[in-house]
């Protein structure tokens, strides 16, 4: 079946089979690596994009049709003008990620809470990411960087609520 | 040409938190990892697996898969007999192991054949299509059943017996005698349970063979790319030449990516034979239903004391349940690891410790996982046990260890099973850690507690461990010494490359091994290219597991490192018309001695090896260098953690959790301090979730992740983290290794705070995962029992 969907702002036109995953469209048919493949059960996390801007998903979960006409952000789509997105710079500055195969995911979840919670505290963000699992860091600095880009993000910092 | 700029020490000093060097390409989706690897003509592998533990296999019909349009080939296990490849020998050369399954299959999951197809869809949908029939044989899924040898598994050895072999060291006589003589003892089976590291990306690989060259390139996922090499050389008789392994990046290994898995091999088998690239990537069913586990020790656990609580015995007999094949992952002189290195932190006159391995129906394995081999096993034994002591001895288990830790003087200490630990203050470490935490007004807060009956726990661990493998007098894999290597390159200009035999996962190598090397050379760590992984390009090594790549690779680059700043100063003593004796090595730089201000940098250095060198030196500026540890390095810590239990619930709130780490010189503490909260996050996953199961009918339990937890950022408790600093001394930076520190050390802290947080119902030992429901029944038949 033939699919239009826009991802990372450019249109794209192709046949698909109706069993092909979404992941494995944008990674075989569009080359786009940087999303991963970790688990068969939607557990991992390591494949989320985001969808019409501000939704997370699971690329695994969702077929390439299910997509058509709609618009698909990626991890490689966050840098703009060759400038690394502030969650991209937060996760480099503070050592959110190690061996790197989680970090898109975690990138593209971060990206869609940030759109809908511009101040998350450290529970929203450990709940926000609790689909997407880590091996290597412990999730410790990886809320660190959330922290920091949702700062960066929104400075200057809104007035303190009174109590 | 000289320069009279002084470098700033610090730009080159190791000991900061240099940001890493690989994150920007893991950050814009750009790591280049195996499945990412897409090759023109590419055929695909999916694997047709067992769905019985144990059973004859009384034929394979391939019709209905070769009929599916795409496919190219079906192999079984009597295909690849035709080229002696149905088995291959496991990882220490002491059994063998079967590819496909030829006769019978020992573990559920076994893998049975192979369909290559023209994509991953067609050849999982003919996989569907192959039809296996089996004919079930009764299974043999705990090792205390298979040591009664009622049923052989193996009936392809000489040796009509499930048990593999029987190690021990020490001396059973006089611990047995001093055991039996002491005031106090405890005895206590403590069993580390089968896990497996899962690794987020699986194992994978793409063969191809290049008819036109004869040459076969294996894109791998390999924490040890020349061992692999090695391995299918003497496996396939292919001229060690034509093998070019290739490990791109690896999305965590933590152990699983150090054996060689079937997939693997039939991918080869059938890329050589069919002459285009053949690529498997695993699922995450097959990567944890047959690919290495790790663990699965039964231990039971004495310990003799006296009644004022001075250690005098320790004797530890352990039962191993290693599965369908012994491919535990241990250098071959040493089946049981270094289990040795269960006298841990304390100073024993008497220990003896033994081990039986037996084979059972279950998938094989015994990896490291994120442990020097056995390591963690080991640790949790005498962490458990000494906690067990104390509260027999009624005395606080922090007091315990104080009285029994090994002396800072008595360094190089020579343990009773065979060590010589380099190094340690323990005292130190663990008084450090009291402080912290406040150790005080925390117990006190549990003895107000406890009037309201309220279950708080303590739990303390001072692990010590044994990495860095190894002494090439003691350690080998297939006789392969465990040495490793780095080669530096300074270009004219002043930057380097470096490569070594080591293979990161994670760690960072790309940017500390460029900080090793640019504080041995006075170069910019951002201009030194850190390359590994590539057979062709990389000088030869044992690869990454066991915390082996600081204590060995780390060491070679410094000592490569310092090969070249040998050459260089008789370059400076040219440019500075100075006798070489006269040139000094003074803040990242050369001077005449005496007159440190007209400093010369490696940077003039490199330029001049190629536009001007010494008449009696050769042109160029580069070094190799195999470094052979003496010894092992020691790094020890000190954990201690706080738990709340919910008696109604059997719920564990991890309320703080502090971990000193002493692995010596630290090299960069941003990556110490990451690689210390992953590996807490693992020893956390494996007390309380992580853990490969079976039924009694020998089925897999726990085959996807919605089955075998691993922590979310829900569950995982924030990690305070600090560090005392006791150099090794026979490093040659001082560096011990680090990235298995707190997975050794921490499972043992946790199940010890939930232990004492129940002391109050009697309740002593609950072996892991302490899930809410095994917490919640000890407690509830702990309350029962005191009510009867």
């Amino acid at each position: 079946m033939n699919i239009s969907v826009t991802v990372n702002g450019k249109p794209y036109q192709r046949d698909v089979e109706p069993r092909t995953l979404l992941v494995y469209f944008l990674r075989e048919a569009l080359g786009l690596t940087g999303t991963h493949v970790g688990c068969d059960t939607s557990s991992c996390g390591v494949c989320v994009v985001v969808l019409d801007g501000d939704r997370a998903v699971k690329s695994c979960t969702m077929f390439a049709a299910m997509a058509d006409g709609h618009e698909i952000t990626t991890v490689e789509g966050l840098v703009q003008g060759g400038k690394l997105h502030p969650l991209q710079q937060a996760f480099w500055d503070c050592h959110g990620l190690q061996c790197g195969y989680c970090t898109p995911g975690m990138l593209m979840t971060s990206y869609a809470l940030l759109k809908h919670q511009p101040n998350p505290d450290e529970p929203a963000i450990r709940e926000a990411l609790s689909g997407n699992l880590c091996r290597c860091t412990g999730y410790q600095n990886i809320v660190k960087a959330v922290q920091q880009a949702a700062a960066e993000t929104n400075a200057p910092a809104p007035e303190p609520v009174a109590t | 040409m000289s320069t009279t700029a002084k470098p700033t020490p610090d730009k080159y000093s190791l000991g900061q938190s240099m940001k890493r060097k690989e994150d920007p390409r893991f950050l814009r989706g750009h790591g280049n990892y195996v499945d990412d690897i897409v090759l023109p003509g590419m055929l695909w592998l999916s694997i047709v697996h067992s769905p019985y533990p144990h059973a004859r296999i009384v034929k394979i019909d391939k019709t209905a898969a070769l009929a599916v349009p795409g496919v190219v080939a079906v192999l079984t296990g009597e295909d690849l007999a035709a080229h002696n490849l149905a088995w291959i020998p496991t990882f220490h050369g002491y059994d063998k192991q079967m590819i496909l399954a030829v006769g019978k299959v020992l573990f559920q999951y076994q893998e049975v054949a192979g369909v290559i197809a023209s994509s991953r869809e067609i050849a999982q949908d003919a996989a569907e299509l192959v039809e296996v029939e089996y004919e079930p044989l009764d299974p043999v899924v705990n090792p205390f059943q298979s040591r009664e040898d009622k049923i052989i598994l193996r009936d392809d050895r000489e040796n009509k017996t499930n048990h593999i072999y029987h190690w021990e060291v020490g001396k059973r006589d006089a611990t047995d005698a001093a055991i039996a003589a002491s005031d106090v003892s405890i005895k206590e089976r403590v069993v580390f349970q089968r896990c497996h590291p899962a690794p987020l990306e699986p194992c994978g690989i793409i063969a191809d063979m290049d008819a036109a060259t004869g040459r076969l390139t294996l894109y791998l996922t390999s924490q040890a790319p020349h061992a692999h090499r090695t391995v299918v050389s003497l496996v396939t008789g292919i001229p060690e030449d034509k093998i070019h392994v290739i490990s791109p990046d690896l999305g965590g290994g933590f152990g699983n990516k150090v054996p060689v898995y079937p997939g693997y091999v039939v991918a080869a088998a059938a890329s050589v034979v069919i002459g285009v690239p053949v690529k498997w990537i695993e699922t995450r069913t097959e990567n944890l239903t047959t690919t290495g586990f790790a663990r699965d020790y039964h231990m039971d656990v004495e310990i003799g004391a006296t009644k004022d609580g001075k250690v005098t015995a320790l004797k530890v007999a352990t039962v191993a349940d290693h599965g369908a094949f012994d491919a535990a992952a241990d250098p071959t002189k040493y089946p049981a690891g270094l289990f040795g290195i269960v006298t841990g932190s304390y100073d024993f006159a008497n220990a003896f410790t033994e081990l039986d391995a037996y084979f059972t129906n279950k998938p094989p394995g015994g990896v490291a996982y994120r442990c020097s081999f056995r390591v963690t096993e080991a640790s949790f034994a005498i962490e458990r046990g000494m906690e067990i002591l104390a509260r027999k001895l009624n005395m606080d288990p922090a007091e315990l260890r104080l009285k029994n830790f090994i002396k800072k003087e008595q360094f190089p200490y020579p343990s009773p099973l065979g060590f010589v630990y380099d190094s340690g203050d323990y005292h130190l470490t663990l008084r450090k850690a009291l402080d912290i935490i406040g150790y005080d007004a925390l117990r006190q807060e549990q003895k107000e507690k406890r009037t309201r009956g309220e279950l708080m726990g303590i739990g303390i661990s001072t692990f010590t461990e044994a990495v860095g493998a190894g002494p090439s007098k003691h350690f080998d894999i297939m006789g392969i010494k465990m040495f490793d290597s780095a080669e530096i390159r300074v270009h004219p200009t002043g930057s380097a490359i470096l490569r070594a035999g080591t293979k990161s996962q994670g760690q960072g190598h790309e940017t500390t091994w460029a900080q090793i090397a640019a504080d041995e050379l006075g170069l910019d760590p951002q201009n030194i290219m850190v390359e590994e992984g590539d057979t062709d390009t990389a000088p030869y090594g044992l690869g990454t597991y066991a915390s082996r790549s600081t204590p060995v690779a780390g060491a070679a680059i410094a000592m490569a490192a310092r090969k070249i700043r040998e050459k260089a100063r008789k370059i400076a003593a040219h440019l500075l018309e100075a006798p070489v004796d006269d040139i000094e090595w003074e803040n990242h730089a050369f001077h005449v001695k005496g007159l440190p201000e007209n400093a010369i940098t490696m940077q003039t250095i490199a330029f001049a090896a190629y536009t001007n060198p010494a008449p009696d030196t050769e042109p160029g500026l580069e070094a190799t260098f195999y470094y052979d540890p003496p010894n092992l390095t020691f790094p020890y810590g000190a954990y201690i953690a706080v738990v709340d239990v919910d008696a109604e619930t059997g719920f564990v709130k991890v309320r703080r959790f502090l971990a000193i780490d002493d692995c010596g010189t630290v090299i960069n503490p941003m990556i110490v301090e990451g690689q210390i909260h992953g590996g807490l996050t693992e020893g956390f996953a494996i007390a309380f979730m992580q853990e490969l199961a079976f039924d009694a009918d020998g089925n897999s339990l726990n085959t996807n992740f919605t089955e075998y937890l691993v922590p979310t950022s829900l569950e995982t408790p924030h990690w305070e983290t600090s560090s005392t600093c006791t150099p090794s001394p026979h490093h040659p930076i001082g560096a011990k290794g680090v990235g298995e520190s707190p997975n050794v050390g921490s499972p043992a802290a946790f199940v010890n705070a939930v232990m004492d947080a129940l002391a109050p119902l009697g309740v002593t030992h609950i072996d892991m995962p302490l899930t809410r429901e095994k917490v919640w029944r000890a407690v509830r038949s702990a309350k029962g029992a005191a009510k009867t």
